[in-house]
């Protein structure tokens, strides 16, 4: 059985390629982060995971920054094989 | 179906931020621009105007944004424009190298409805990272006319320039493209369609666009209906059973699904449009972010790159500085022999000492500017905000606070206006209220003529003291504020890196004599009518015993005298006051002030240093004060930020001049 466990964005690794699963925040940053191309279901490359938790995206094709707060409230799969 | 009076075709630009539109603004309009307000608020508006084949063009710079929801004022103000002015040809400029995300918004306006050009710019770029790009596919696709361009190399302005005549004259037709937002979803738009009918909004807005708004939960047009009394009720009825329809159906709200829909309607036309080499190399701005976003690197980065810009300005423009004023000096001197006696005072003293000290600074100022503009430009300012993010976060601010504080090197006013990206209503108020602590480009001269005079040796690193005061300082008080004021959590980092690239010559430029011509029509206007009265004021004997009511306050800092009280009073009509009044005090200009001060006032290095710390913190100007009511809308706020300044400012000076004594005796 392959692994459906879900980790939030903020423990995934430089380089990784993710599909985000959901993003558990109200409904006006959720609306924000559709509106700079992040939805549920789209696979995503971290570009670079700060220490601090945030995080620089490749959201289709363009470079989304996001804080650690937010980061942790973005839940992902990594796709495994 | 569109008609225009006199060959007059008025353009709205608009997309996303950082796609290069101002670019474009200022290529179609040359200098031919006008900055104002958009109404009621204290958004920018950028009107220009072009002519073109016979045609007057009236370009509007909307302001950049993502999306047309109705949760962010640029976003809003975008949608109004577009339905209440009703524009002949829409151009959306869309990044070629981001062509997916860009086209969100570019399917929002068609759905709106409106004469959509879409202007497919950064196409170099596009092309460097090995992208093909068939854009006719692209327009028969969309069924609008796309024109690619590189703008910042003026490739392609001609075809746009046609193309929207083109379109203003109704040769090319534009219909409103239609596509699906998945079954259920286009069922109840349809039934909503039916019950929204011919009403009072249907003049304006197309029914379809309504009904769409309505199931995203639209504030602002969920209110207009609800206004819509009683026929809007029945509406939002047939909306919340269409949305509690759809809650059964998808895990997500409505919002999202059609945001959803949108979006891979898109996927699905990259496919046909966009070829992407198989293996992507690592692009040049990833490459740099490596080293800019470091860990470790970051901050260190961020404040080597204002150091060395403060560098650069100083050494590049005290040599004209100085140039300047040996020129203003000698015409003073020669002015001083105008009889009648008062006209020859009027002259070089409140003239030429007041107004011309001011004036001498342009070089100062316009290079503060291109330095601006170069990190604003580069797409650096983003970066600079992304890094200091968790250094911000710690002092209870947001790393957005970073764009205001930097911009607040050149001037309070729009930096304080630029703290409304700041979504964070708490955030938001704490940078608008520390950032006049950020030493401005105003209060830059007085820091210039004090540290000559008194620090020749020195100058450079007292100036820079200056600005890292004001800097310790507004961190330390937004620490403050924000842990016993205005407490509560800060709000998210969320925000696009657009690619570095390098700021177009034209751009820099625009940029620099747009806020260069600011402060001159300043000096023009407020310094020298505030000059001019202090002159007045100063020949008939008035300012000297307010002045001595006063200074007594400011005897522990060491400037206890009347000229110095004066100066500082009218130091908060602008800043540059200051110098203009010891310019019309002691009959001198800006070459042998220095001097002046020294010797008659009496003053120590060490009183300088207090007076120039009084200088950087006290009340801020009255167009900051202004501005800080307009976007606080608060005169409690307004009014706590003119005291706490002035009591920080005379205590930092106290200090200064206490302790500083203390060592030197």
């Amino acid at each position: 059985m392959k692994s459906m466990s879900t980790t939030p964005l903020s423990s995934v690794s430089s380089g990784k390629q993710v599909h985000i699963v959901s993003i558990e925040a109200g409904w006006g940053l959720q609306r924000r982060l559709t509106d700079m191309g992040l939805t549920p279901g789209l696979k995503i490359t971290v570009i670079r995971s700060q220490k601090s938790g945030s995080v620089v995206l490749d959201v289709r094709g363009s470079r989304l920054a996001l804080g650690r707060g937010i980061s942790h409230k973005i839940m992902v799969r990594t796709p495994d094989n | 179906m569109v008609k225009k009076e006199k060959n007059r075709i008025t353009v709205a630009l608009t997309g996303n931020p950082n796609v290069g539109k101002t670019t474009l603004f200022n290529n179609l309009t040359g200098s031919n621009q006008h900055i104002g307000n958009w109404p009621g608020v204290t958004v920018e508006k950028k009107e220009g105007s072009r002519s073109f084949k016979g045609y007057d063009l009236k370009v509007v710079d909307l302001p950049g944004a993502y999306s047309l929801t109705a949760h962010s004022l640029d976003e809003v103000i975008s949608r109004n424009f577009l339905v209440d002015e009703n524009p002949d040809v829409v151009v959306d400029i869309v990044d070629a190298s981001n062509l997916e995300r860009n086209l969100y918004l570019s399917l929002q306006l068609l759905e709106m409805g409106v004469n959509l050009v879409i202007a497919l710019n950064m196409m170099d770029v596009a092309k460097s990272r090995g992208y093909h790009i068939d854009a006719g596919q692209l327009s028969r696709l969309l069924g609008v006319p796309v024109v690619p361009l590189v703008a910042s190399r003026n490739q392609g302005i001609d075809e746009l320039l046609e193309t929207i005549t083109c379109v203003a004259e109704g040769k090319i037709h534009i219909d409103r493209l239609k596509f699906s937002y998945g079954h259920e979803m286009d069922e109840e738009i349809a039934k909503l369609e039916s019950a929204i009918t011919a009403g009072a909004l249907s003049q304006k807005y197309t029914s379809e666009w309504l009904a769409l708004k309505l199931l995203e939960e639209d504030e602002e047009i969920v209110k207009k209906f609800e206004e819509l009394k009683p026929d809007g009720e029945k509406v939002l009825v047939v909306k919340n059973n269409s949305l509690a329809q759809l809650a059964r159906i998808h895990r997500n709200a409505a919002g999202i699904v059609i945001a959803d829909a949108r979006y891979g309607f898109i996927s699905g036309l990259m496919k046909d449009v966009l070829k992407k080499p198989a293996a992507e190399k690592v692009s040049i701005s990833d490459r740099i972010d490596r080293i800019v976003l470091n860990n470790w690197l970051g901050i260190p980065i961020f404040a080597a790159i204002l150091f060395g810009l403060f560098q650069l300005i100083f050494n590049l423009s005290l040599p004209l500085l100085n140039w300047i004023n040996g020129g203003f000096g000698r015409l003073s001197e020669s002015a001083a022999g105008i009889a009648p006696d008062w006209l020859g005072s009027l002259i070089a003293d409140g003239f030429i000492g007041g107004v011309g000290t001011v004036i001498s600074f342009v070089p100062i100022i316009s290079l503060l500017y291109l330095g601006l503009a170069i990190l604003e430009y580069s797409g650096y300012l983003t970066r600079a905000a992304f890094v200091m993010d968790r250094l911000m976060h710690r002092i209870g601010l947001h790393g957005r606070s970073v764009v205001p504080l930097v911009l607040g090197l050149g001037c309070s006013v729009p930096a304080i206006m630029a703290a409304r990206t700041i979504e964070n209503p708490k955030d938001r108020l704490v940078t608008i209220m520390v950032t006049p602590l950020i030493s401005c480009g105003a209060r830059l001269p007085i820091y210039v003529l004090l540290a000559g005079a008194f620090f020749t040796a020195y100058q450079g690193l007292v100036i820079f003291s200056m600005y890292f005061l004001g800097i310790f300082l507004a961190i330390l008080f937004a620490w403050l504020f924000r842990k016993k004021l205005i407490r509560g959590e800060s709000g998210h980092f969320v925000m696009e890196l657009p690619a570095y690239h390098m700021p177009t010559i034209r751009s820099v430029l625009i940029y620099t004599w747009l806020h260069t011509k600011a402060f001159l029509r300043r000096a023009g206007t407020i310094i020298f009518i505030a000059v001019m009265l202090f002159w007045l004021l100063d020949y008939s004997g008035v300012i000297e015993p307010i002045g001595r009511a006063i200074a007594p306050i400011f005897s522990p800092a060491g400037f206890g005298q009347w000229q110095a009280a004066s100066a500082l009073i009218f130091g908060v009509l602008a800043k540059e006051v200051v110098i203009g009044a010891f310019g019309t005090m002691f009959a001198v200009g800006d070459g042998a002030l220095g001097e002046a001060i020294s010797t008659q006032l009496g003053w120590t290095p060490l009183a300088a240093l207090a007076f120039m710390a009084m200088c950087l913190i006290y009340i801020p100007c009255v167009a900051t004060i202004t501005t800080i009511k307009r976007e606080t809308n608060s005169w409690k706020w307004t009014g706590f930020v003119i005291g706490y300044t002035l009591l920080l400012a005379w205590a930092v000076a106290v200090l200064i001049y206490q302790i500083g004594s203390l060592f030197i005796a």
